[in-house]
């Protein structure tokens, strides 16, 4: 399945860790503003390939990487691509969240003050935006100077989410990022990424197939390195076409 | 084996473990203990506080002042932390941080090396290379003489020595801070410079600190090299380029040889019982930082 103008493409994509081949040929394409689920059991490459967007995966050892990413056209494993504007423009949740060891406001303000953002004023702005946004303000408004280690672990989940955003990212990635939250948490975290289709891109990894379908415009399922299949949530969940799909929904195999 | 056997046999290695464990803490309440006991005959003859303060050592005629010889140990100790502290973290840093697999696997070896060299082979080194370059080409910069025998050098060799140690604690201080964390750093658009400024070193700051503190207490115990180096005379020291006696030199130049001296045994002692309380000190004032800063976060 292929889009006209998608906002990730992904072409020929191979990736090796040492020397086992992980990511078997991969190409697909990521739609603009909407949300695409990775699916697929453990081990199957998801994870792996959603770090290839942000190029956190080439920090790694004896990683190996051919083929392109195209992110808005351009390879970001290009040879003149600066990989920190790069990464600017995806904001990462990870499975559990690892707030930044400073207060919940620095948290925010971390990333806004690298890219040149140093007025107290402006930053207060941006601080109270976001966290309104994530529907922290009123949770955290006073204790902005605590530490965000003190949070619950839902909370420094959505300070996580608020933080990313602060830095105006164009793409949100997502690796399980509910896997260590509680119902309560993790349904404030889904509540969000259903708001925020509308203004990003958001990619997400996921083994929950309920969640998938919650929240996805589009699923890959993924298996031993290779996407089997790509398409509507509807098409992928109700109507697989492959016999792999069929036997993962379905609950064959994990 | 029936059940209660080997419920007997857990209950009994709990045991024999905690006992273990009292014993070699034991150890140190014996030492105190003991140093005490072996300098009491000196404390009851001379107030503790001019025991300290004084500078006079004259141990024909009874007069014995440690102050010289507290300050002559605490110059040198400062002096090779100052250099080695800096050096370390830069060293490890970059061995943590940037330095490719291959580089840190062929770096991490050679540091652990040279804390295995024998602190003589440092003392030879540093009168045959750091003592006659101070000597002849730093020293006559800054005083009218200086024969290279000083605390500078002491503190040299020894921040050499100390370096190994403060390197491989940060590196595995560095190693605990989670990838994650500067996952998260670098994918706000953080440099890996950033990252670690502001991520890393933060979140290790009580590493930092706790390194710091070890290598303080190896610097200032530590004996053989630094007497060989750094002239050991009992005075307080003026700049760099003047001659200094810690009190392990102290200890380790004159014990055993005039025992026929009444009190000298037990100024020893006491000089030794002033190093474990030093050392005491700056374990419990580490120990208190790390402590606030736990509670902090």
């Amino acid at each position: 399945m292929t889009f006209e103008s998608p906002h990730i493409r992904v072409k020929d994509l191979n990736v090796h860790i040492g020397g086992n081949h992980i990511l078997k040929n991969i190409n697909i394409d990521i739609p603009d503003k909407k949300l695409t689920s990775f699916i697929g059991p453990s081990g199957c490459g998801k994870t792996t390939l959603l770090k290839t967007f942000n190029r956190l995966l080439d920090r790694n050892k004896d990683v190996q990487i051919d083929g392109q990413v195209l992110v808005d056209g351009e390879n970001i494993y290009g040879k003149d691509i600066e990989v920190t504007s790069m990464r600017q423009k995806m904001g990462l949740l990870s499975q559990r969240p690892f707030p930044l060891p400073m207060s919940i406001y620095d948290n925010i303000a971390y990333g806004p003050r690298l890219h040149g953002t140093t007025k107290k004023k402006e930053l207060d702005v941006l601080v109270e935006h976001y966290l309104t946004a994530t529907g922290l303000w009123d949770e955290v408004k006073d204790r902005l100077n605590g530490s965000a280690a003190r949070l619950s672990i839902g909370q420094q989940q959505r300070l996580c989410l608020a933080r990313g955003l602060a830095v105006e990212p164009e793409i949100i990635l997502g690796d399980e990022p509910t896997s260590a939250l509680d119902p309560i948490s993790t349904q404030k975290i889904e509540e969000l990424f259903l708001q925020l289709k509308d203004k990003y891109t958001l990619v997400l990894v996921t083994h929950i197939l309920r969640q998938a379908r919650r929240l996805s415009d589009y699923i890959a399922f993924l298996y031993m390195g290779e996407i089997i299949e790509f398409g509507p949530t509807e098409d992928i969940l109700l109507r697989p076409k492959e016999k792999l799909t069929q036997e993962y929904v379905k609950g064959y195999i994990s | 084996m029936s059940y209660k056997i080997r419920l007997l046999k857990d209950r009994l290695s709990a045991n024999i473990f905690l006992e273990l464990s009292l014993f070699s803490i034991l150890t140190v309440v014996l030492i105190g203990y003991g140093l005490y006991y072996k300098s009491s005959p000196i404390l009851q003859q001379d107030t503790l506080w001019h025991l300290l303060s004084s500078t006079e050592w004259k141990p024909f005629k009874n007069e014995f002042g440690f102050f010289s010889y507290i300050i002559g140990s605490l110059a040198v100790t400062g002096i090779a932390i100052i250099i080695a502290l800096p050096l370390s973290l830069l060293c490890a840093i970059y061995i943590a941080e940037y330095a490719p697999h291959r580089i840190r696997q062929i770096l991490v070896p050679l540091i652990d090396l040279l804390s295995g060299i024998p602190p003589v082979v440092y003392g030879v080194w540093g009168v045959l290379t750091i003592v006659p370059y101070i000597g002849d080409h730093i020293a006559p910069h800054f005083v009218d003489y200086s024969s290279g025998y000083c605390a500078l050098a002491g503190g040299i060799v020894l921040a050499v020595m100390v370096f190994p140690l403060i390197v491989s604690i940060l590196l595995e201080v560095f190693d605990t801070v989670p990838k994650e964390l500067k996952e998260a750093s670098l994918s706000l658009g953080a440099t890996e410079w950033e990252t670690t400024r502001k991520v890393v070193l933060k979140k290790s700051v009580p590493g930092i600190i706790a390194a710091t503190v070890l290598g303080i207490s190896r610097a200032i115990g530590e004996t053989l090299a630094v007497l060989m180096v750094c002239g050991n005379l009992p005075m307080i020291p003026h700049s760099l380029f003047d001659s200094v006696y810690p009190l392990p030199a102290l200890i380790a130049n004159n014990y055993g040889d005039m025992m026929s001296i009444p009190m000298y045994e037990s100024a020893l002692m006491l000089s030794a019982l002033i190093l474990f309380v030093i050392i005491f000190i700056f374990n419990a004032i580490s120990r208190l930082i790390l402590y606030r800063i736990e509670n902090r976060s």
